[in-house]
Parts: structure tokens; sequence; C-alpha cells
């Protein structure tokens, strides 16, 4: 909502300075954006003629014209505005102005080998309106202006203020006037209520039909026969200038003039072209009609619309048609000033994309008694400025309005604020707001203003008090350091852990987002159901991510563009397995590229392999508490991974849920984005998997115990066929006794030479060590016979000799 | 002169020569071998008159250990020599690199979620959670704000069905209605997390991060209200003093409410939180609605209490200097590396939020 200081003056009697104003518009809720300074350089910008246009020589685009700007000389100015004519009367900045839209300063440049003096502006450039196909065009009255300042002086600053949501009274000026009064920041004028008799007949007949979902309610009108539409006066030119409006008519300004100083929207038809009477209906399916904004509509049943005979006039509260507007030879005019359904007017302004000034009003809810004052006021100043004669005001109501009453207990004030005021100034303040009261013992009985649709219970009241006296009057209480429960529970503690674990081996954390590009989805998907965004910001984001692979993936390769060669990024977060809520997991993913170490002078250039994922992925369980013994890992994984160098992880051999992935991603993926490195393996833990114990890490510990006994290690190497896995040859040696089997290790797998085809060597080390007694070689060849004994019958190897 | 005495003089000569390993070892072989001199000695003790024997016995025992020590020091120092003779030819160019090593970092906004829940966890918040996914009603229709309501128009809402039933949730808000859905109050929370909205320039992203706060409990008012963010700000500025300005503005979903700017000046182009003229808005907050207590069976006669969300990656960007909200999540190796944290630099309330 814009305004200036002048503007409310018309309302508000102060002294006060605009600084004074700046500051309390904020302490009262309606929040100053931005002050602009409009009277400053807007004086540069004339009135112009193009006298000429010719194509640009070099584009096809633009077009050089020749500009009279009220002086001798006649410039030149590229322009690449469509409309740009002979003969259009426009809107010339010179060299020097400073846009208002962009701030940038225009200098003399050329443009494509032809030099611009100056240029020719768009509505929106001089925001004027928030978007606008080309230059501005005037109308022919303009002519005479021709050179001079199209902004009138102005010394009022245009004030910006954001209006939330619940304020409607505030999109007026009054409104926001009343606001300031009561806040002690001067005080209200009282607005002058000369009632005009009006005795000529209205004979336009008016109906409103009663039907499911007639989201009008009321609809006043007044005819106003034998006006003579012109250009408005210059004092509302200037009012309208002054808060970035475009003057258009004196009919059509007055009725935005109304819309902007009481927040009553209008609409003015040409009443020689409505035919009949008025129906205010709800559309049928299909009916067409052709807006103000020079643009066709298509409507589905059931929206309100004003219509005559012939068809739709306009879509009520929101936007009237172009067959049924005023011109300037407009000789009669229906004025329109009614109650529309906020609901009714978002739905179908929702539907249509559409979003016009008095939809923004409707929508949010006007004062439904103001019909007649928006009647007279702006009837009044169209007899005065274009003449004629005014109708009886005539009414049509489906619903009576019904004002609201609460009744407020004054101690819910410090309840809820922790402060106190007095009754009399809480009393003081809701009647300068507008609310009628009768004290009832120790109670308010108020009666809600009409133009307060937000206001429905206690609660509201105290925001009002609150709001007026003073934010600042709430006190500081220091919060109380104690604690009761603990801040995180188990699994945030784990996710904390995870994070900080999996960073400490070197991975940078990265945060992206939750959805990711479909294409690079699919890679990871597996068996998953895509899940869709129905309105993506673009296409590449139009599905959540069913995987962090997917966002990784794809970082990292542009890291590998930016020159990086060895990465390791991972993410902790959500990935999704449908579209309702709780439907999502949270995974650690990690993804490294490229090589262990490069150009070392020390150590020898490795790739990256799985082995490095998987020491990621256990030692952060083991860091996390869970106990590596125990793990079950196999070869079974997504088919994003490399089927042969990947694995599963589980953290028993009940095999419940999968704890962890870990792999080399699969060659085809990298090749199909073109993905350039030596080595990608990454890894998934699954933290919605990781069972959570109720025990402390402490608690989950076995009692401390050691043994002293002399320590014996003995090396094995066992020659097996290829498809046996270490993990059975470990797994049969531990069973063979668990108290004195300590530690095995595999320290080298071997094949090739000396090593019959499809069979390898394995090696391993075996600690022995009893808490008993010291072994004796007795004791210690009976265990190494035993050990070779069982490796042999489990597993089908024989030991090398 | 004894034959004891005769030894010792004889051998301390021989010993004060410079010798090498080998000679030494001859004489200790000489002195100490099966049949050398001193052992020789030690095998007469049985042979000495009872009454002589235990002085010879003494004095025996006193050479051997005078030998003994000295032949010992003469082999370390040996040893020590010989040691060093090698080491000096080991000598490294240790200006060389050493081993590479990989340094992981934290996200900032991680590493501010963190020093988020430090702070309240001092007093007595505790974190809760809800999904990226909700439902229209848990994000827009229990939080007072209905279908139809303009309110919804400032949420660029991304939507999973064509209903409008599923989205993402465009706050952390929805957190209070499960929190409160699922205990009895009092309630003292915080929840971090994930907030989408399709908005999408240098100013927004499509995703974003908030913490909710909620406290309710029987008399808590704006004073609470005001002191709990007054504190927070303090504490995660890490400033003795904040200039703070509540004033008023609109949530559905609180009554009165409430947005927070914080005092800032630009000094040598850096932004200088807590002083100055110029004013930041950094959160909103509110009394919550008693229509929300009512939504989720709390009663508004013996409950009240505020909620608040703060936006943690413009937080973040605050503390840290960060100038583009769109770099947070690009994964930059650059960016991740400049402006992440040690792992272990783990915010709390004895070492401090930050080093």
């Amino acid at each position: 909502m814009k305004i200036t200081f002048d503007w409310l003056k018309d309302h508000l009697k102060t002294n006060l300075k605009e600084k004074n104003l700046l500051e309390q518009l904020t302490n009262i809720g309606l929040e100053v954006e931005s002050v602009e300074n409009l009277s400053g350089d807007t004086e540069l910008f004339k009135v112009a003629e193009i006298i000429k246009t010719e194509k640009h020589p070099n584009a096809d685009r633009l077009k050089v014209c020749d500009v009279n700007v009220g002086e001798n000389e006649i410039k030149k100015v590229v322009c690449g505005a469509e409309n740009a004519k002979e003969g259009l009367l426009t809107i010339y900045a010179p060299p020097g102005a400073i846009i208002p839209k962009t701030k940038t300063k225009l200098v003399v440049a050329k443009i494509r080998g032809v030099t611009s003096y100056g240029m020719l502006c768009s509505e929106s450039e001089l925001n004027l309106s928030d978007e606008s196909d080309g230059i501005t065009e005037l109308t022919k009255e303009f002519r005479k202006n021709i050179g001079k300042s199209y902004f009138s002086k102005s010394k009022s600053n245009l004030i910006d203020l954001s209006i939330t949501p619940n304020r409607p009274d505030c999109l007026g000026v009054r409104g926001i006037a009343r606001d300031l009064a009561a806040s002690g920041f001067g005080k209200l004028v009282d607005l002058e209520e000369k009632k005009i008799h009006l005795k000529n007949k209205h004979n336009l007949k008016v109906k409103i039909n009663r039907e499911k979902g007639q989201g009008c309610t009321a609809f006043g009108s007044c005819l106003i026969t034998n006006v003579k539409n012109s250009e408005s006066p210059k004092w509302l030119k200037n009012k309208l200038i002054s808060i970035g409006q475009k003057p258009i008519s004196a009919i059509v300004d007055i009725t935005n003039y109304v819309m902007l100083d009481i927040n009553r929207p209008l609409h003015a038809y040409d009443a020689d072209k409505i035919e009949k009477g008025i129906i205010v209906r709800n559309s049928k399916s299909g009916e067409e009609f052709t807006a103000l904004d020079n643009k066709n509509y298509k409507l589905e049943s059931g929206m309100c619309v004003i219509s005559d005979n012939r068809g739709v006039l306009g879509l009520g509260g929101i936007i009237g048609g172009t067959r049924s507007g005023t011109e300037f030879n407009t000789k009669n005019v229906l004025l329109e000033s009614a109650y529309f359904e906020p609901g009714s007017i978002r739905n179908t302004a929702k539907k249509l994309s559409l979003d016009t000034d008095a939809k923004f009003r409707f929508e949010r809810g006007i004062d439904p008694l103001s019909i007649e004052d928006g009647l007279n006021k702006a009837a009044k100043l169209i007899k005065e400025i274009c003449g004629g004669e005014i109708s009886k005001i005539d009414i049509q109501k489906i619903e009576t309005y019904k004002s609201r009453k609460i009744t407020f207990d004054p101690n819910i004030f410090e309840k809820i604020s922790g402060f106190k005021i007095s009754l009399k100034e809480m009393i003081k303040i809701l009647e300068d707001l507008g609310f009628e009261i009768k004290k009832d013992k120790k109670r308010f009985k108020l009666t809600v203003p009409s133009w307060r649709p937000d206001i429905s219970q206690e609660v509201d009241i105290v925001e009002e008090l609150v709001r007026i006296s003073g934010y600042e009057k709430i006190k500081y209480i220091e919060p109380i350091k104690q604690r009761k429960k603990s801040t995180l529970n188990k699994f945030q503690k784990l996710f904390h852990f995870l994070q900080r674990s999996v960073a400490s081996k070197g991975y940078l954390e990265a945060i992206t987002w939750s959805f990711t590009d479909k294409r690079y989805n699919d890679y990871f998907r597996d068996s998953k159901k895509e899940i869709k965004i129905i309105n993506p910001i673009s296409s590449e984001l139009g599905v959540l991510r069913n995987s962090i692979f997917s966002n990784l993936i794809m970082h990292i390769n542009k890291n590998l563009d930016r020159g990086f060669k060895d990465l390791s990024v991972f993410e902790i977060g959500p990935i999704f397995n449908g579209p309702n809520p709780g439907e999502q997991n949270t995974v650690v993913c990690g993804l490294t590229a490229g090589k262990k170490s490069r150009l070392s002078w020390i150590e020898k250039d490795r790739n990256i392999d799985v082995f490095d994922a998987k020491r990621d992925v256990v030692q952060t369980l083991v860091e996390a508490g869970y106990d590596s013994e125990k793990f079950f890992i196999d070869s079974e994984t997504p088919n994003y991974y490399h089927p042969g160098k990947s694995g599963r992880l589980f953290l028993d051999n009940r095999k419940d849920q999968v704890a962890a992935y870990f792999g080399e991603i699969h060659p085809n993926i990298l090749k199909q984005i073109d993905m350039k490195t030596e080595s990608l393996v990454g890894f998934e833990i699954f933290m919605d998997n990781l069972k959570l114990s109720e025990k402390t890490i402490n608690d989950l510990k076995a009692k401390f115990s050691f043994s002293d006994y002399q320590k014996s290690e003995r090396d094995f190497a066992f020659i097996v066929n290829k498809d046996v896995n270490a993990k059975d040859l470990i797994e049969a040696i531990s069973s063979v006794n668990e108290s004195l089997v300590k530690n095995i290790k595999v320290f080298d797998v071997y094949e090739g030479e000396n090593i019959p085809e499809n069979q390898k060597s394995i090696a391993i080390n075996v600690t022995i060590q009893s808490s008993e007694r010291t072994l004796n070689e007795d004791d210690l060849e009976k265990i190494n016979n035993l050990i070779i004994k069982t490796v042999e019958n489990k597993t089908g190897a024989k030991i090398r000799s | 002169m004894s034959d004891l005495k005769k030894i010792k003089d004889e051998f301390l000569l021989k010993l004060k020569r410079k010798l090498d390993i080998s000679e030494i070892n001859q004489i200790k072989s000489d002195l100490f071998g099966k049949s050398g001199l001193i052992s020789t000695q030690f095998k007469k003790i049985g042979t000495i008159e009872e009454t002589e024997r235990k002085k010879f016995a003494s004095d025996l025992n006193i050479i051997k250990d005078e030998l003994q020590n000295l032949i010992s020091l003469k082999i370390n120092e040996l040893e020590s020599a010989e040691i060093n003779k090698k080491l000096e030819k080991e000598k490294i160019d240790i200006t060389l690199p050493e081993r590479t090593f990989v340094r992981g970092k934290i996200h900032p906004v991680s590493q501010t979620i963190d020093e988020i829940s430090s702070i309240f966890s001092e007093i007595g918040f505790s974190v809760e959670e809800g999904p990226d996914v909700e439902n229209e009603y848990n994000n827009f229709t229990a939080l007072n704000t209905p279908e139809n309501h303009p309110a919804r128009d400032m949420h660029d809402t991304f939507y999973l069905d064509e209903k409008k039933q599923k989205l993402l949730r465009t706050h952390t808000s929805p957190v209070q209605i499960r929190t409160m859905l699922k205990d009895k109050p009092p309630f003292k929370i915080i929840a971090p997390g994930r907030t989408y909205r399709s908005d999408s320039d240098q100013t927004h992203s499509p995703m974003f991060h908030q913490v909710e706060g909620l406290h309710i409990d029987k008399n808590i008012n704006m004073g609470h209200l005001k002191g709990c963010l007054n504190y927070f700000i303090k504490e995660f500025f890490e400033v003795d003093k904040i200039k703070m300005r509540f004033r008023p503005s609109h949530f559905p979903f609180t009554e009165p409410s409430a947005e927070v700017d914080i005092g800032y000046e630009i000094k040598d182009g850096k932004i200088i939180i807590g002083e100055g003229n110029q004013w930041l808005e950094i959160l909103g907050c509110g009394m919550v609605h008693p229509n929300v207590l009512k939504n989720v069976k709390v009663d508004p006669s013996k409950f009240q209490g505020y909620a608040f969300g703060i936006g943690i990656d413009r937080l973040a960007m605050l503390k840290y200097g960060i100038n583009d909200l769109r770099a947070f999540f690009d994964c930059d190796y650059r960016w991740l590396n400049h402006f992440g944290f040690d792992p272990l630099d783990v915010p709390t309330n004895y070492r401090g939020l930050s080093r």
C-alpha cells in the first residue's frame, strides 16, 4: 500500500514530522517497506511525441525514433518497444535521469552503433504499473504538455507499507490515519456528512440472483446522467501520480481515488452500453468476456458475474469488461458499490490467475457498510468534475450485515501481554479504533467496527491494545536455566554423531535440495516409487529424491568440471519412499571420486576403492557403538552399484534391515552422465535401520577383563576355490575355540602362479591366548591342527604346505 | 699386594685406554669368562680360611661390581657413539611435505543448528522433528490458516497431488501441531528442519531451513517470549548487548503476533550485529492462537504460550558473513571448504559456541 504524508493529512491532523510518522507506522504494525523520494529526479521525465521512427540499421527489433521533447532540437532515441510509432505521446527520460524501477542512471550511449540520447519509458520502468508492454501511451490531451514534466512536483515522499492480510481497512488511507490517531499520532479528521438530497429516479434495474454460492450479497448503485468525461483536474491527477498511479480519465480516476482513500472499490459502467438491467449471477460454464486488461476470459460455472441481457459485463469485485467500460465520450454512468464474499473472489481469481487492486481488497474483506459512503463520495466528485445529475441510490441485498459483538474481560490483557494498562486507556484505544463499548460489571461488551473482519475473539482485542500501546512496553522476562527433559533423543544423538563421525573421515558435508532431476533420480531409484512435485520450479527439480546419490553425483561432476580431481562429500538427510507424511528415511550418504593419494613423493598413487568406502562405513558404525564382530556383510546391492565391487551390511546375522550399502558406483551411470574420474565409490547408511539400544554405550560394554598369559601367533595359508569368501574362513577359525582364538587377520590374498586355476590363496594370522594359563607347545599344536581341520572341512580349503 | 688388588689395578689401567668393542669384550671375558680372573677368584672362596673368607668375599664383590660397571659404561659409550654415527647418515630433508591428509567439514547450516540447539538446551527446550512431506491440514488448517485465507498466498507451496492435500511443508510450524497432538502440556520444544517454498531468486531458495520454537504452559506471556528471544539472540551472536525491536505483525497461528528486528551497521564492509541504526528482520513470533490450541485439544483457558520461527540460513549468513543464500545448497567444493567447520568443533555450553 502506497501513501504520502500529504494524503494522510486529508484524514489526520498532526504537527509531527515525517520521520516520526515512519517510526510510528512500523510501531503499530504497518511496516514501512521503503520510502522513496519522487520529487527530485522525476521532474526530468517529460511528455514527448515521437515524430518519426526508422528501423535500426543493425538490429531488427530496434527502432531509431525522432522525438520532440519541446526543445528546438529533436532528440534521437533508440527504442525496442513494438508500440513506438509516429505520433505517439509518451514519456521521455533524458541522459542523467535515474530510472525509478532499476535505479540506473541514463547516459548517452551507442546502441548497436547508433547513439541514443535518453530513453522512452514504459509504465513499469516508471513504477506506474507492475507490468507493461511497450512504452507508455498518453492520451491526446497531453499534447499541450509536450516538454513539460510528466510528474508534478511533490514534497511528500512515497511511503510503501507492507499491510498484513488481516488488515484490509489499512488498504485505504483513512484506515491508516485511524490507527495512527488511536496511537496518539494526531487526530482523525471528521468526514463531512453533508448528504445531498437526491431526487432523480434510478431507472436501471439491478437484481442479485438468489442462488447457491452467490458471491455477491449486496449491490449498491446510482446513475449519473449527462456527464462530460474528461481529464482529471490537477489536484486529482497529482494525488494519483504522487503514489505512482497513472491518471486515465476523470471517472476512472475518481473511482480509483475513492478506493485508495477509504478502501471502497467501485466500478463505473457506461450505462448506455448496458442492455436493460444488471443481473448479478453465477456464471455458466463456457461463458466468455473481454476484460479491461484486454484479455479474453473463458469462465467456469459458479463464478460471480455482473451481467446484462447480452451476457457477462464483468467479474464482480475483480475486473470489469471492455464492453461496458467508460470512455471520454461516456454520457451516462452507472456507479457500482457492492459487497463480494472474500472466498468467492479468491476462488475465481485463482482459477483465472487474475490479480487486481479490487480483488486484493475484496478477498481480504471490504467494509460492508461502506457501500453508500463510497457511492456518495464518488458521485459527488463526478458531478463536481464532469457535471450531470445523480440519481437516488439503489441498494439490492440478499443478506444484511450483522455487527460482531465480543465480551472482553480486561484481565486477559495482562495475562497475555505481561504488562498493565488502565481501564481508561483501554477504553480510549478501543473507541479510537472504532469499537462501541458498553461496560457490563467487570467486562466490556464490544461491538466490532464493520471494517475489521479480522477481529472475532478476546485475544484479538488484546492484540489491538498491545499494538496501539506499544510493543516496547512488554517486559523482558529472563528465561530460567533449567532442563527437565534431555535435549536430544537417542535418534537425534545418533544423527549428530554420524554426521560428525563421517566428516571426521575427510568428507565435506553438503546440503542439497530434497528434490532432484528425474533423470538422475532414475539412476538411483532402484525399485522405489517416483514421487512427482506437481508444480516444480523447473522440470530439472521435478521429483523428490529417492536417494541422495542423485544430487551428490551431479554436484561431484560439477566440481570435477571446476578442476578438482579428488573429492569426498557426504550429506545426511531425508530420502523419500512415498508421497505421504512419514514415508521418508534419514540416510547418511557419502561419495568419493578420484584417488587416495595423487602426485605424492612418498606414497604410491592409488585409486579410491570399495575397501575405502567399507572402512568408512564400518569405522563410523563402530564409533557409533555397534559391534563390528557381529556385522554380517554380503554382496547383494541395488543396481546402481558395481555388481562385483559392492557390499551390503547388516548389524548382525539376523539380517533384519540393511544398515548400509557401499561400493563402486555402476560404471554405466558414469558413462551416461559423462563423468570423468579414475574411480567413484559411495556408501549409504540407513539411520532408521540402526537399532537404538535402550542402554547407554557404557552399559553395553562387557566387564573389563584381560589375560596376562603369553600370546602365540601363528600364520596359515589356505588354498580355496575362488567363490569361497574370506568371511567363511574367519568364521570357521573362530568357531574352533572362541575362548582361545583372540584375533584373526587376513594378511594376504593371492591368485596366479603356483595356484591352480579358479582357486586362490588366503593367508591368515591367528592369535591364540588363554585366560587361564600359559599354553605349551602341545596345546598350541593341538589347536593349530584343529584350525586346519575345521577350515578344510567347512570350506573345502587345503592348507598350503 | 693381594691378588685381588693386582687384578683390579691392572684392569683399571687397561680400561682407561681407548678400546674398541672387541677389546672390551676380550677384557670382559678375561675377567668374567668361565676361567676368567674374577671367576677363578670366586671359585677360591670355598678354600679360604673361615676367618678371612668373609672379608675376601666382600672385597671380591666390590672389585667385581667396580669392574663390571666400568665395562658397561665403556660399552654404552661405544654403542651410542656408533648409533650417533649411523644416524648422522640418516639425515633427511624434513621440509619435504608430510603424508597427505584430508580434512572433512561440517556445513554451516548444520553447525548453526547445533549452536541453536545448544543455546535452547540450556533454558530447557528439547528438540522435536517432523516430516518434510506434510498434509495440508497440519501445514495450514490446524494452524488457523483455512483454505482461501489470503495468508496462504504468502507461502508458495509445492504440492505432491492434484488435490493439494500433500505438500512439502512451507514452515516448521506443523511440528507444533504434531508435538501437541502427541503429548500433553506443558510443551517446551524447538524444531529445526528443512522447509520449502516455490520461490527462487537471489535471496530465495526453494529449500531453506527454519527453527520453530514453542513454549506452552500456564501463565506464559509475551514477556517470556521477549526474554527468551533476547537471550537467544545475544547468545547466538555471542554479544553482551543486543539492540532488538519487537513490532506488531500478523501470522494466522499467533495472536498477538510480532516480527523481531535486530540493529546492525556496516563497518568497513562488514556487518556488525547488535548496534547501529539499521534494522534487520530476523524472525516472526507471537502468542499461540487459541484456535490452534483448540485444534490440538489443548484448553486455551488453562494453557497459553508463545511460538516463534527463525530462518536458520539467514542466521548463519549473518554470523558467518555469507552473502549468497543459493550457495548454501550448491555444493561448491571451494565454498564448503571455506565456510565449513571442523567436525571437532562441536558447539557446547562450556566450551562456547564458536572458536
